[in-house]
């Protein structure tokens, strides 16, 4: 696979060739496992292998919750707590569950992160981006609906929230809400339907993690510098990169098991730290919670969402324009929308040939300041919006938009990047092998390597 | 030349098409059942009217009730509510629709939104409502919440006014009045 040279696999014993010439399967995984991959990777490059390890572990916890559930208005709320209660180890798998989402988001804020600072998303890794982008959006659904199966409070008055997002759409948007929830209101057909979805989804986006691997096994991965691997011949090619098989599986395992030590103290001391104490309350359709707040990894979006009133000028404008056809809570939901479709656009809105941000002076303090704009707005996201509030998420709004839209396009025009190391080898001997100081600006250290 | 293959060319493009626009529609026609099955059901549908008692309803209160899996406010006003309902100008109001489906092509005004009694003038005392703010769908809080004493929405800050219209906050539209009447001295008909 991919245009790196390298040794592919060969069939030696009869048995492995008599089934490589039936089913090349064993030089497949091989050849996966076996990918020449950039040696001087840092640690931002372990979120992958924890995101995959996520999805597994949410898949399987998920199946033994789904054997003890109901999905029936009445029943739900109470089944969940017989989960808690009454099966063995139940309160541990949904635990897992249902921190199990945070540690998904978290890691996959990260990876997308780690491919905007360095540069991941350009030529020739578009389609490994967007691949990721619909990858991200599913677990945005998947989370979304998993979330309301426990039928709370915040589980039904986040899905009335969020499903009126698409009764905001003009002429169509109510027949498409009422389809949704397969009824005028969210109720036991929203149920039930949400629970076939959260079921079906993480199966989609097992999928789409295949072909998202795939297709960087096809170019070959980004690195620290942005620096492509030589290809010229297999000599080179193996001064750039070392195995992923047994490399970056170990350090990766390693990286792995650190987070997963932080990850079961939350789930064993502090499970319900990232959850509300409204969802251990029973869904009641006559009363809203004096204060919906979506999980924290959606907060970001719902600040933008909310940051649209009819207050705000460009909400004037597009309603006068439009002969009042988009409102403020239309305007709102194509800005929550739009934040992501912008960040899917990345590859060809940044119009600089240099790769890695490390070697772009002016964009790391943009990228910076957007990585702190991004935690504004989390935090914005679950304050009431009163007072200086809506003004806050309107800034961050607006920094996000321009981030995409402006900043990155004008960058690639006006900044001057320092010099890039010629090949990956003499970045790799600079950093780790000569023992210098860590990667500056990547918030990493350069951790002694394996082997060599 | 090509005169002469052009009849089976002609053939061959036609019978692609014909095909290819058969394949489409019969996977539309299979599709369509799968989608609409996701459409409310027949049970749900015909759960369409109801008929509230408000015997008990005191001035200055308001009985809640659930109706299409909506809360449905039913207010008895106050005189003062009442009178700082109807001080409002139309012109001052962001959606200037009654939003009435009783009435649906009248203007915000307070006496286009109140629901008239069996016998008698509409003095304005029965205010009914669909309980769902039009900006995302929360039930907004009564009883003079907010800065119009009307209802207010916690979860995004809109506030209505004692007649349930819309006075500030990113909630586009009044709150929805449904088909609704008095069908005799003390019971609503809703729907």
């Amino acid at each position: 696979m991919g245009g790196i040279p390298h040794d592919h696999y060969e069939p030696n014993s009869r048995g492995e060739k008599w089934l490589h010439r039936r089913l090349p399967i064993v030089g497949l995984m091989y050849d996966t496992l076996m990918i020449p991959t950039p040696k001087n990777l840092n640690w931002m490059w372990i979120w992958g292998i924890v995101l995959v390890f996520t999805l597994v572990m949410q898949i399987i916890t998920g199946i033994l919750l789904v054997m003890h559930y109901t999905p029936h208005v009445d029943l739900a709320f109470a089944s969940v707590e017989h989960i808690m209660r009454n099966v063995n180890g139940g309160w541990a798998i949904r635990y897992i569950h249902q921190n199990g989402a945070s540690l998904f988001f978290i890691a996959v804020y990260l990876h997308i992160f780690r491919g905007l600072y360095y540069g991941s998303y350009k030529a020739p890794r578009e389609v490994t981006w967007i691949i990721g982008m619909l990858i991200y959006v599913l677990m945005m659904g998947t989370a979304f609906m998993g979330y309301v199966l426990p039928w709370g409070q915040m589980s039904f008055w986040g899905a009335t929230v969020i499903t009126g997002l698409f009764g905001a759409i003009p002429f169509i948007g109510e027949g498409i809400q009422t389809w949704l929830l397969g009824g005028p209101a969210v109720d036991n057909a929203t149920l039930n339907r949400f629970l076939s979805l959260h079921y079906l989804l993480p199966f989609l986006i097992l999928g789409l993690v295949i072909v998202h691997v795939w297709a960087f096994h096809t170019t070959g991965n980004n690195n620290p510098t942005g620096v492509e691997v030589r290809r010229t011949s297999k000599a080179e090619a193996e001064k750039d990169t070392l195995p992923f098989w047994p490399y970056f599986v170990i350090k990766d395992l390693f990286a792995l098991a650190v987070i997963l030590v932080a990850f079961f103290a939350v789930v064993g001391f502090m499970p319900n730290y990232l959850g509300h104490p409204d969802n251990y309350i029973e869904a009641n359709p006559l009363a809203t919670p004096a204060h919906i707040v979506p999980e924290w990894y959606f907060l970001p979006f719902y600040a933008i969402l909310r940051a649209f009133d009819n207050e705000v000028w460009v909400v004037i404008a597009a309603n006068f324009l439009t002969g009042g056809i988009v409102d403020a809570a239309f305007f709102g939901v194509v800005a929550m929308f739009g934040a992501i479709v912008v960040m899917a656009l990345a590859p060809w809105l940044d119009t600089s040939s240099v790769r890695s941000g490390r070697y772009r002076p002016m964009f790391k303090a943009w990228f910076w300041v957007f990585i702190v704009n991004f935690f504004v707005l989390m935090w914005v996201g679950a304050r009431p919006a009163e007072g200086i509030y809506p003004y806050i998420a309107l800034i961050g709004s607006t920094y996000w938009f321009a981030y995409f839209l402006v900043i990155l396009p004008l960058l690639g025009v006006i900044e001057k990047p320092l010099p890039q190391p010629s090949t990956i080898e003499e970045d790799f001997n600079e950093h780790v092998g000569g023992g210098s100081s860590g990667t500056p600006g990547s918030g990493t250290a350069a951790a002694p390597t394996p082997a060599e | 030349m090509s005169h002469a293959e052009d009849p089976s060319g002609e053939r061959r493009d036609f019978l692609y098409y014909a095909t290819a626009g058969t394949g489409v529609v019969v996977a539309g026609a299979a599709a369509w059942p799968l989608v609409n099955s996701m459409n409310p059901s027949a049970d749900t549908r015909a759960a369409s009217q109801m008929r509230v008692d408000v015997s008990g309803v005191a001035e200055g209160s308001q009985l809640t009730v659930l109706f299409l899996g909506k809360p449905i406010f039913i207010r008895r006003r106050t005189a003062e509510e009442i009178e700082s309902a109807r001080a409002v100008e139309v012109s001052e109001l962001p959606d200037p629709e009654s939003r009435n489906a009783n009435d649906e092509a009248a203007d915000a005004a307070d006496a286009n939104r109140t629901l008239a009694p069996f016998e008698g003038d509409d003095t304005g005392e029965w205010l009914v409502m669909q309980g769902v703010c039009t900006h995302l769908g929360c039930v907004p809080l009564g009883d003079g919440a907010g800065d119009f004493g009307g209802w207010f929405c916690p979860c995004h800050g809109s506030h209505y006014d004692a007649a349930g219209r819309i006075r500030r906050g990113p909630a586009p539209r009044n709150l929805p009045i449904p088909a609704a009447e008095f069908i005799d001295e003390t019971t609503i008909l809703l729907g």
